[in-house]
């Protein structure tokens, strides 16, 4: 704790900073504030005469675009055959910590894959795009590699989205 | 009956000139501070895919606080609560009644002078009428009867007390060398010659009373870096927090409205209001066909140049949008040429073999548009300021008012006089 008296130390930043008392120059504000206006009148002039650089992008128009390893949007993987990739073993739901999967198992009809989910639902809201679903999944069945950030709706029902949802792999940023 | 159509038709010219000048800096503000901080500002707001550089935002804005609920705070004052924002803003309308905004115009034989109401305490009404408007604030502060409205009710008068003397010591200076407290005299000294070179405006004989004057004013208009009074970072936004729709708009409107009082008054105290350097009005009645010739020429020279910045940008953002948009700058093309245009065709009436009745008008033309200009440059001024400097806090606020600007304010007057009776 600083009491009253002690002086803060301002050692290692840089030159001139502290409650150091004001030189003339500076505390008559008159020459700091004519040098301020000659600082901002420059970046006006030259946004005036240079609009394209301009570091602002046209938002829905112009959309950033994040790097590969990015974790957007979940998607299910799909078979050769349009069914999920997923065996409903429950590891992305068990791992996950914001505990925002929902997977209902059933039996396959095909002895060789066992279970596939009935059901399979995320709730995009609890969702914190981690990541971990994707570290946990044996089969490769569950990806956050859509891109898409836009996730908005109308109402919280429509965050809730199911299997259909995720296996159709949708990249237009509508629930 | 004449006179009344006269004084009517000035009234009409200054709030014209005054709710246009609020408009345009509206969008100076929003568009210039934009700029400043390497943004691109608003630019959203469009009729038919057509944004004018975001001018098309200040419509928006009418029609969104015309058609927003007027919410009241059931525990506000309603007498009061509903008084202050006409106040605030019919004091800021009230106060150019008397700035001067031309010499004179020839009407039909008879000189009218270019101001609404030419009193011989021109300056007095100023300052009476200016500090009526801290009322306003102090009311809406008070009647809305909430924390932040009131604290900032408080700085508003603590700041007004404070700035107001030294606003007047810096005036009376001004007063002291022109010997007159009409602004029409003061004007009209200011366009004389010192030492047969320098025009003899208010900022060459006085100037660090300008100094104290304009930061005076600054203070006044509730400006940064003197917007304690609604100072966002720590109360919200001051007095007009509680209110909303037209009633927040007039707020709105009176802040632009005290700009643009500020404005005339730096420009036609201290920078020579309507008089042009070195061109009185004798010699831009002698040489009006001369001038008009030069200044259609400089204004086709002008607009051909802006044109082709324009059709720079035309090239360069053919596909940018890739709709509508994209065709605003051929807007501009056309908009300038056509001002271009308007000048030649000005040039085709042959300008310089104009007679001595257009000579007077001309001359007329020219000083309210410099008195115009003048207004424009100081008005954005205060919005360059705001976005360069921070906020004071409030002890250096008074600190700076009582014990820097007052001390100096009287030590001008003392210096003006003992200069005065030694010249």
């Amino acid at each position: 704790m600083l009491d009253a008296g002690s002086v803060m130390s301002f050692e290692g930043l840089p030159k001139g900073s502290g409650d150091k008392k004001l030189g003339f120059r500076d505390s008559i504000y008159l020459w700091e504030v004519v040098r301020g206006l000659g600082v901002t009148i420059g970046h006006l002039i030259h946004n005036i005469l240079h609009t394209g650089e301009m570091p602002t992008r046209q938002y829905p128009e112009e959309k950033h675009v994040y790097g590969e390893r990015f974790r957007g949007r979940h998607r299910l993987m799909q078979r050769e055959d349009g069914s999920p990739r997923c065996v409903a073993c429950q590891m992305c739901s068990t791992y996950c910590p914001a505990d925002c999967i929902t997977i209902v198992a059933a039996e396959h009809p095909d002895p060789a894959i066992e279970k596939y989910p009935a059901s399979f639902d995320i709730d995009l809201l609890r969702c914190v795009y981690c990541g971990l679903c994707e570290e946990a999944c044996p089969c490769d069945a569950i990806r956050l590699d859509t891109g898409i950030y836009e996730i908005a709706a109308d109402s919280r029902a429509s965050f809730l989205v199911g299997k259909e949802f995720l296996l159709t792999n949708d990249t237009d940023g509508t629930l | 009956m004449e006179l009344v159509l006269e004084i009517l038709a000035k009234c009409v010219y200054m709030i014209a000139l005054i709710m246009i000048m609020v408009v345009v800096l509206i969008w100076a503000e929003r568009k210039g501070a934009a700029f400043i901080q390497d943004r691109t500002g608003p630019n959203r707001a469009a009729i038919g895919g057509v944004r004018l550089a975001g001018l098309v935002h200040p419509i928006a804005d009418v029609l969104k606080l015309m058609f927003k609920e007027d919410i009241e705070p059931t525990h506000r004052h309603r007498a009061f609560y509903n008084l202050a924002p006409w106040i605030v803003f019919s004091v800021a309308l009230t106060t150019y009644a008397v700035i001067p905004f031309g010499d004179h115009l020839t009407v039909a034989g008879r000189k009218v002078g270019l101001v609404v109401a030419d009193l011989d305490v021109g300056i007095l009404y100023v300052l009476a009428v200016a500090s009526l408007g801290t009322y306003g604030v102090v009311m809406a502060g008070w009647a809305a009867n909430n924390k932040f409205t009131f604290l900032g009710g408080i700085r508003a008068t603590a700041q007004m007390i404070s700035y107001e003397i030294v606003m007047g010591l810096a005036l009376m200076g001004l007063i002291m060398v022109f010997s007159s407290l009409r602004l029409t005299d003061m004007v009209a000294g200011q366009g004389e010659l010192l030492w047969g070179f320098l025009p003899k405006w208010g900022v060459v004989v006085q100037p660090l009373g300008f100094i104290l004057f304009i930061v005076a004013v600054f203070a006044e208009t509730n400006r940064n870096p003197f917007d304690l009074p609604e100072g966002e970072s720590e109360i919200v936004a001051g007095y007009h927090l509680e209110y909303s729709s037209m009633k927040f708009a007039l707020f709105f409107m009176a802040e632009y409205a005290h700009m643009v009082i500020g404005a005339a008054l730096i420009a036609t105290l201290y920078f020579g209001g309507y008089q042009i350097p070195w061109l009185p009005r004798p010699v831009i009645e002698a040489h009006a066909g001369l001038l008009l010739t030069i200044k259609l020429v400089a204004v086709v020279l002008a607009s051909v140049l802006i044109a082709l910045l324009f059709l720079r940008r035309v090239q360069r953002e053919k596909n940018k949008f890739g709709d509508a948009r994209d065709r605003e700058p051929v807007l501009g093309v056309l908009f300038w040429l056509a001002l271009a245009l308007a000048a030649v065709g000005g040039l085709a009436l042959r300008p310089w073999a104009i007679g001595p009745a257009g000579a007077d008008l001309v001359a007329t033309f020219f000083q309210v548009g410099m008195f115009v200009a003048k207004l424009v440059f100081f008005a954005w001024l205060f919005i360059w300021v705001r976005w360069t400097l921070p906020r004071f806090r409030y002890d250096q606020l008074m600190h700076l008012g009582w014990k820097v600007m007052l001390p100096l304010g009287l030590a001008n007057i003392v210096v003006t006089a003992v200069v005065m009776a030694l010249v």
